[in-house]
């Protein structure tokens, strides 16, 4: 029988199944941080130990400062802080679990070094205590995040009880234009079928344009999947995720590789495999998305204009709408490249990697930024491949101070805040209500609209910018759009 | 776990769609622990409870005296979406709040919550409506939540049906805790790792 990619990986976990469909899992690699603290105290408190420590791995991401680091764990000047990095470090040595400290060379964002350490891999069950881990999947994997209990069970067991979801492919399909990247396509996703679009199921992103994103541009999509509700997000793995993952320090080697290999070239979803839902977007339509609310899904087209609640077509669309711009100090009708920005931020497990340094040094090389702006990269190794490419330089002569590697303003808890009522372009992942600072305003963007941002002060499309011709001169309408074939039947909301 | 049966209790109607965890608890409460008396109670919904100064809001639903004890929340679609922490359903079980009726929730926080003996009711969204329309209406009036039976009981004495996955129910009866029911069948999941890690010896 024809299965989908998700199918596939869930079978090959299944150990065993309850009347009503609930699975036991086997989870082959979970991933602790910091925050986990909760779970790891309840799990002393019963007396129990970590099962199996070998497929557990551990990294300081969420609390460590972004400044001060050379100091190790005595620069981290919040005392809580400090305590809460010592005490991811201490359960890691009581339970013999990897951890990659605050002051080893692999560490980083947890949804960043995944990957790049080879601990990721296709057709393996990934799980954390963060909704980010839906990022894995860009590699193949079936990845999703749990909360303290579950993470604790995971711990106990190794495995988890699991209702099986249902399963949604979106289709992106022809080719994007230039500067429309890999955040702009999961934006213009979240746009269109909601926060709670994917709420239930797992979506697998198809299409020309996701299989012609880079691995870096993938795993940006992946990690939004959670934005729009969804268990998990995962692309089918190809040659382009077989060549990233070769060599790396957890990847299988010599004879294990080609096993590896032969056992994921099945991986990709059979021809004629049925999905629960199917929704299709048209990749050449999209541009450069930028978000003006307090949920993911209030982003347009950077060429489009603050929209009018009233004219939003769902109760629940208007409401919240209407507390968004009153939170975000915004008029409807207003384009939203006259809103001005006072900090930008380039970083987190969304848009901390290679490339999108690389894009946002493109686009500020030779120039200044106007507002404070900073970059942190997603891991330390990301860090110092920047160095030798000679990235930093072009920031900091930018005026962009260049900071050390963490989940820094995306999750905004090491004290990398956004002060209230300022405005920050920022290529993290959520636009909440309070999410970089209590009163903080946030646009999310891709890094070189956040670059481009920095240069103007206020939200600028970046192929302006550089006095590109436009590809698409008319702007495309984003709504929320009726499933099936076509996409992109949507209302008119920003016209 | 405390096991969920029957509850009736005072519901407050909080008329809001999108209701993500960082509004529930903001991030930075995330690092206490929660040992204390109060527990996570003083931090729920803080950024909307308080001002600048610390002082209540009075505008605010959970700060009208008629709600103040409020052991039920009516809201609106995608309750919980956002960020998986915990510590949004600490702060609320902390606050007496151990039933959430709403039109959908995300995920992940569904899951803590049944993981905490709370109970996410899921209703139609014209059904969660009514429900706060009434509560707006009779301030301070009380719901009547039936597992056994998987009903909602309003304040004119109409009952609501609603489904929830007979294992989870079972589990919030009981007060199961799961990872006792998961090692219980370790011979089985010892056969399956031992089969699966002999085919893939480096994911051991």
């Amino acid at each position: 029988m024809a299965t989908t990619l998700f199918e596939k990986i869930w079978n090959a976990h299944v150990i065993m199944e309850r009347p009503g469909g609930d699975a036991l899992l086997h989870i082959d690699r979970n991933f602790v941080h910091e925050g986990s603290f909760h779970a790891f105290g309840a799990l002393a408190k019963d007396g129990r130990t970590v099962r199996k420590p070998r497929q557990n791995f551990a990294v300081a991401d969420h609390y460590v400062p972004t400044i001060g680091r050379e100091r190790g764990i005595a620069g981290a000047e919040d005392a809580d802080a400090r305590h809460m990095i010592a005490l991811l470090e201490e359960n890691c040595r009581t339970n013999g679990i990897a951890h990659f400290g605050i002051d080893d060379d692999r560490q980083g964002i947890v949804h960043v070094i995944g990957p790049e350490l080879g601990i990721t891999q296709p057709g393996l069950t990934i799980t954390c205590g963060d909704s980010h881990t839906s990022t894995h999947g860009a590699l193949g994997a079936y990845a999703f995040g749990t909360g303290a209990s579950q993470l604790k069970q995971i711990l106990a067991t190794q495995c988890l009880w699991m209702k099986r979801p249902k399963t949604l492919r979106i289709t992106v399909d022809g080719a994007l234009a230039p500067s429309v990247t890999g955040k702009d396509v999961v934006l213009a996703i979240i746009a269109n079928i909601g926060t709670a679009g994917a709420t239930g199921h797992v979506i697998e992103f198809a299409g020309a344009a996701i299989r012609n994103l880079t691995i870096e541009g993938r795993l940006t999509v992946c990690n939004m999947a959670i934005e729009a509700g969804a268990r998990a997000g995962m692309i089918a793995p190809d040659d382009a995720v077989y060549q990233f993952l070769h060599g790396r320090e957890y990847s299988p080697k010599g004879a294990d590789w080609d096993v590896a290999l032969a056992q994921w070239r099945l991986l990709p979803t059979d021809d004629g495999a049925r999905f629960d839902r199917e929704v299709t977007l048209h990749g050449a339509q999209l541009e450069p998305m930028v978000t003006w609310g307090t949920s993911p899904e209030e982003a347009l087209p950077v060429s489009g204009r603050v929209p009018d609640p009233a004219a939003l077509p769902e109760a629940d669309q208007r409401a919240h709408a209407k507390l968004a711009l009153a939170y975000m100090d915004l008029q409807p009708g207003m384009p939203l490249t006259d809103i001005r920005i006072d900090r930008a931020f380039i970083g987190s497990c969304t848009n901390g990697r290679i490339e999108d340094l690389r894009a946002a040094a493109a686009v500020l090389k030779g120039r200044k930024t106007t507002i404070p702006a900073w970059v942190s990269p997603g891991s330390t190794t990301l860090k110092r491949q920047a160095e030798a490419e000679g990235l930093d330089r072009i920031f900091m002569e930018a005026g962009v101070e260049w900071r050390a590697s963490g989940c820094s303003s995306c999750a905004a808890m090491n004290g990398d805040t956004v002060p209230a009522g300022l405005r920050c372009a920022s290529t993290s992942n959520r636009n909440f209500e309070g999410r970089q600072g209590k009163g903080a305003r946030t646009h999310l963007m891709s890094p070189a609209m956040a670059a481009a941002a920095m240069i103007t002060g206020r939200i600028t499309d970046v192929r302006k910018l550089f006095s590109f011709p436009l590809p698409h001169p008319s702007p495309s309408p984003i709504g929320r759009g009726i499933e099936g074939e076509g996409g992109f039947k949507t209302r008119k909301q920003n016209q | 776990m405390k096991p969920f049966t029957t509850l009736t209790a005072v519901a407050a109607p909080f008329d809001m769609a999108n209701i993500d965890t960082d509004r529930i608890i903001p991030v930075r409460f995330l690092r206490k622990l929660r040992s204390s008396k109060a527990g996570y109670d003083p931090y729920l919904f803080h950024d909307m409870r308080f001002d600048a100064e610390g002082r209540e809001k009075p505008g605010f639903v959970l700060n009208q005296p008629a709600w103040r004890r409020a052991g039920i929340l009516v809201t609106g679609a995608n309750f919980g979406c956002g960020s998986s922490r915990e510590g949004a359903v600490y702060a609320l079980l902390d606050s007496g709040i151990r039933a959430v009726i709403a039109p959908s929730f995300g995920d992940i926080h569904y899951a803590n919550e049944l993981q905490n003996g709370m109970l996410p009711v899921t209703l139609p969204e014209e059904i969660c409506r009514g429900l706060r329309d009434q509560l707006q209406a009779r301030p301070g009036a009380t719901l009547t939540i039936d597992l056994p039976a998987q009903t909602v009981t309003d304040t004119l004495g109409d009952t609501h049906p609603f489904m929830i996955d007979p294992i989870y129910k079972e589990r919030l009866l009981q007060g199961l805790d799961d990872i006792g029911l998961v090692l219980a069948q370790l011979p089985a999941i010892e056969d399956f790792e031992n089969q699966y890690h002999n085919d893939q010896p480096w994911l051991a």
